[in-house]
């Protein structure tokens, strides 16, 4: 019993950590309907900064709290700068685009920390006074964590009071509901962001700073946090600051208890309870359902044919790609092998998020399961190339209609984090279950067949599928099936009044980019001769994100761009230096700042403005 | 649109390279050996960046001493942000491109088997240096990979050996989720079971990667009872669970035993927090007065101006191993240099080491033994060489587990 009672208390402690960071993230998400990767980043800056000014300050309580506290005010002032001078230039950019910006300061800040604190993991000091532990039913309970049981109720009840007794706190309120309306009565929107973003970074840093005598300091606190932030947020409904907190409640004694039955249940806990809560509740414990943000984006495009400049410029691409191959190297071949696999990979996540009108956080649920669904294959029943390549889709697609039959319920933000939450289920299946999957070793000798085992076979062959299926996928979108996606995209009630079943239109489409997802998967596997879980991993999932907002939502070819530019900037970086996680943040951050549609919508915007000049 | 932005990527390309190449990124010479080096260095920078220094010093030591036969040896460096497939893409790539004559490096045991499976499939040469899973050599074993770190079944044995000698009878675990954590908690069992049928295991924590939730982890620890503890934990984790079980007195009283918790990239950072009394293996690199030990470390300090941690022997005496088997085999051809490797004995600054004709495992082995604290930093006690030889299944064991071509 007494035991029960500690770990009840030990989850306590871990649950007033993870509150502290989702309410800054939740607070800047309310406002700013930003998804910020960034946060997390915050989170090891305040962490990173605490050691820096606690082991240079005097010792004794001054330095240590001043120094925790100068930590998160440096924090805040860091994601004030990060505002203004990158995510206020693109607030009507497409929804999700900011993500992109959020992402780039993510790789930035990696770099940043290894050069200027090394990469040694560091030990700050203990707090003076809290070092020790204290009895609690005659058991031994740390001094340090029952202060921070009550930092978590100590800072809600002030952003409570912030919130609901201030006239800031007022206006922020009232941004979140209506952000247009309040801009229309007068209030200095800017103002409002910029703090906003502020107090959050703050948050973030102060929850970093107080793990300074609980746990070392090093490279991997932001993505490690950065999820659970996020289950959080949205588990507890965006935007709601009660909710956040009774999230972080829920999944910090969720998981004192579980381990206890499940040792090895920390792997997939949290998403394991997202995905229970979202089903049940669309919009989270305490969520409401979101105001649908007006002004910010204009209406979406009407997809036309392409202009006759671009066909001819794709002919012109696909001919080269035909062609000048057989003059390459191998290796050359091997990275366009691997961009063909991309192209279609992001052009099947873009099918569902430009014209489906939903975001995916978790598409490399479908490429891995495309990928292991031919690995098993081989690996199971010997099964022949030809035989994996058919399974791969199949098994993909299973998946998206499994999950899809979830996910198309939901709208926007929680859509997404329901799809990631799929994906780290698969993921974790595909980690745990060694006997089948091969745990994280993953399965080996995946080759292709031998006809095929040659780099310039394979090439034409991923070629031919690929762009096969990209161009599939391009007419789908021309054919009705496409103008009722984007028909219950536009106007889900217009749609519904003439006819048209929205979920079974979504939930098809959404099968299908996972089938399409699942044929790239396949080819990759065959491609690398061996699958792993990080194939369905978080960061695929990002880089798919990454390749289609890069290359524009709104365009049939930014995917494409997308595709071969993020894969071609990464592949090249990544040989010439170090630093490339520096140098591709920082071009990523210029991509955004300068082409705020993508760079196919750029190229598009340029087009479209030199064929108005003459009328004009 | 594609034409435009290939034009800014090889821009792009031209502004990286005059601002940033790495100094080791040398352009092609008709007289030098090249070994292409892949690893994780910006996942796991902590342990690799001492290792590439070491690899420097060592490249430099082999080229300054007339290279192999007049001819230099050169290495080309490669991330692969610790994923396997990257990995294998950038193996082709030094192949192919860089025509390098081996492969060499991995850290994760992931990318260590798809580097092992990619060097069998298209039968080239491929020494591992870091990766530590027995599936390595065994299970997943090839003719044309060879790995040179203490296996994780070698480095459990080395630690059963001393946990038999405890007088615990109740044993918990504790080890992160992923295949490293998962078999070494397996050998540690079953051996341990066969030297002390009367132990139990009554608690096992699996706590993620990276991401140990320490309190709740030690609670659950403590709440079982148990008389000692195997610990393979390691970096962060280790430091928080170091943390939470010394507040909460989770090692009053209990035996701990761990893996790799001597080394220096882990013991360091723990700083006067180092757990004391703990049975390791580890490295103790202040201690080794061997004189092949401490020419190698004035020569490190010389160079780099620091102190070796257990990443630069490895790193050391990888390159040490590629000299040795070059010398041995004569020519720069795949089938040579892997007959070479075969049975290869070379120094490294643990001493003599061979790589096994049967598993093309190396014997080079690991430090066992105590943790202090001294002057307010942890360090080890006590310890002994356990030479690998002494801690591998006896041969027809190795047969059966590695599929005989």
């Amino acid at each position: 019993m007494e035991n029960l009672i500690l770990q009840a208390l030990s989850g306590l402690a871990s649950a007033s950590s993870l509150f502290l960071v989702a309410s800054g993230l939740t607070v800047i998400f309310g406002v700013s309907r930003i998804v910020n990767f960034a946060h997390g980043s915050f989170y090891m800056l305040g962490a990173y900064l605490a050691w820096t000014f606690v082991t240079n300050l005097p010792r004794g309580h001054l330095g240590f709290w001043g120094g925790v506290l100068g930590a998160a005010l440096a924090v805040g002032v860091i994601g004030m700068a990060v505002e203004m001078l990158l995510l206020r230039r693109i607030y009507r950019a497409p929804e999700l685009f900011q993500l992109l910006a959020t992402f780039g300061v993510v790789l930035i800040v990696q770099d940043l920390a290894l050069l200027i604190w090394g990469a040694q993991d560091l030990l700050g000091p203990r707090a003076p006074g809290l070092r020790g532990s204290t009895e609690v039913l005659g058991l031994r309970f740390p001094l340090y964590e029952l202060f921070l049981i009550g930092v978590g109720p100590v800072v809600l009840g002030l952003l409570w009071l912030l919130f609901y007794r201030t006239r800031w706190g007022t206006l922020v309120r009232a941004a979140t509901q209506d952000r247009e309306m309040v801009g229309a009565l007068g209030v200095n929107q800017r103002m409002l962001f910029t703090s906003v973003f502020f107090l959050g970074s703050l948050l973030a840093g102060l929850g970093g700073a107080l793990q300074l005598p609980r746990e070392s300091v090093n490279l991997h606190m932001d993505l490690s946090i950065i999820a659970e932030a996020f289950v959080v947020v949205v588990v507890g409904g965006l935007g709601s600051l009660s909710g956040a907190a009774l999230a972080a409640l829920l999944i910090g004694e969720l998981h004192a208890f579980g381990i206890l039955i499940f040792p090895k249940i920390t792997l997939v806990l949290v998403f394991l309870v997202m995905a229970v809560v979202l089903v049940i509740r669309p919009h989270g414990l305490l969520g409401r359902p979101q105001e649908a943000a007006r002004g910010t984006g204009m209406a979406e495009p009407v997809i036309r044919a392409a202009p006759p400049a671009l066909k001819w410029l794709g002919l012109a691409a696909l001919i080269a790609a035909i062609l000048l191959p057989p003059f390459a190297g191998d290796y050359a071949l091997t990275v366009l092998t691997d961009m063909a696999v991309f192209i279609l990979f992001a052009a099947s996540l873009h099918f569902i998020m430009g014209p489906g009108g939903m975001a995916s956080f978790g598409h490399a649920a479908y490429f891995g399961l495309g990928a292991y669904g031919a690995a098993l294959a081989v690996k199971w029943l010997a099964a022949p190339m030809g035989l994996g390549l058919a399974l791969a889709p199949l098994a993909a697609g299973l998946g998206g209609l499994v999950f899809g039959w979830f996910c198309v319920r939901l709208s926007g933000v929680y859509s997404a984090m329901l799809t990631l939450a799929f994906a780290q289920i698969t993921w974790s299946i595909a980690f745990q279950w060694v006997e089948l999957t091969g745990g994280d070793n993953g399965i080996l000798g995946v080759w292709p067949a031998p006809w095929a085992a040659g780099k310039l076979t394979y090439y034409y062959l991923t070629l031919a599928l690929c762009l096969g299926a990209t161009l599939i996928l391009r007419r789908i979108i021309h054919a009705p099936f496409g103008y009722a996606l984007r028909a219950q995209r536009d106007s889900p009630l217009r749609a519904e009044a003439i006819g048209m079943d929205g979920f079974r239109i979504r939930w098809a489409g959404f099968a299908l980019a996972a089938c399409m997802a699942g044929i790239a998967g396949g080819l990759f596997a065959y491609a690398k001769g061996s699958v792993f879980p990080t194939y369905l991993d978080i960061p695929r999932s990002v880089d798919a994100l990454l390749m289609v907002l890069l290359g524009g939502v709104q365009t049939l070819s930014g995917p494409i761009a997308g595709a071969i530019a993020f894969t071609g900037l990464q592949e090249q970086l990544s040989r010439m230096t170090d630093l490339w996680r520096l140098v591709l943040g920082i071009v990523i951050v210029l991509l955004v700042l300068f082409f705020p549609q993508g760079l196919a919508g750029a190229a598009r915007s340029a087009w479209e403005a030199r064929d108005a000049r003459p009328n004009a | 649109m594609t034409g435009l932005m290939i034009g800014r990527r090889q821009l792009m390309a031209g502004v990286g390279t005059l601002a940033l190449a790495a100094p080791w990124i040398a352009r092609a010479q008709s007289n030098v050996i090249r070994i292409g080096e892949i690893n994780s260095y910006t996942a796991q920078p902590a342990f690799l960046l001492p290792y590439r220094n070491a690899w420097i010093l060592a490249q430099e030591q082999v080229n300054a001493a007339g290279g192999i036969d007049g001819r230099k040896i050169e290495t080309i460096f490669r991330d692969d942000g610790g994923r396997p497939e990257d990995a294998v893409r950038i193996a082709g790539e030094l192949l192919n491109a860089e025509k390098v004559a081996l492969l060499a490096g991995g850290f994760l045991s992931n990318v260590g088997l798809a580097l092992a499976d990619f060097a069998r499939q298209n039968k080239r040469l491929y020494v591992a240096s870091e990766p530590l899973t027995d599936t390595l050599v065994w299970s997943h074993g090839n003719r044309y990979t060879f790995r040179l770190r203490a296996s994780t079944y070698m480095q459990s044995a080395m630690l059963v050996e001393e946990a038999a000698k405890l007088p615990a009878r109740r044993w918990a675990t504790v080890a992160p989720n992923y295949e490293y954590g998962q078999s070494a908690v397996r050998s540690f069992k079953e051996l341990l079971k066969k030297a002390r049928p009367d132990v139990e295991f009554v608690a096992e924590q699996f706590p993620a990667l990276g991401r140990i939730d320490a309190g709740a982890t030690v609670q659950a620890l403590a709440a079982a009872n148990p008389e000692a503890i195997f610990n393979v934990t390691f970096a962060a984790d280790l430091t928080n669970f170091v943390r939470q079980g010394s507040t909460r007195g989770l090692f009053e009283r209990r035996k701990v035993v761990s893996l790799l918790t001597g080394e220096p990239e882990y013991l360091e950072p723990l700083g006067d927090e180092a757990p004391e009394g703990w049975i390791v293996t580890g490295y103790p690199w202040d201690q080794i007065n061997t004189p092949e030990h401490t020419a190698f470390r004035e020569a490190y300090r010389q160079r780099w101006n620091a102190h070796p941690y257990l990443g630069s022997v490895v790193g050391y005496s990888t390159v040490q191993a590629i000299a040795a088997m070059l010398k041995k085999a004569g020519k720069v051809e795949t089938e040579a240099m892997v007959d070479a490797m075969s049975g290869l004995q070379f120094q490294s600054p643990f001493g003599q080491v061979e790589f096994r004709a049967i598993d093309h495992q190396s014997t080079m082995g690991a430090y066992v033994g105590r943790t202090v604290l001294k002057d307010g930093k942890g360090t080890m006690a006590d310890w002994r060489y356990a030479d690998g030889r002494n801690y591998m299944p006896p041969d027809d064991v190795v047969r059966q587990l590695r599929p005989q071509a």
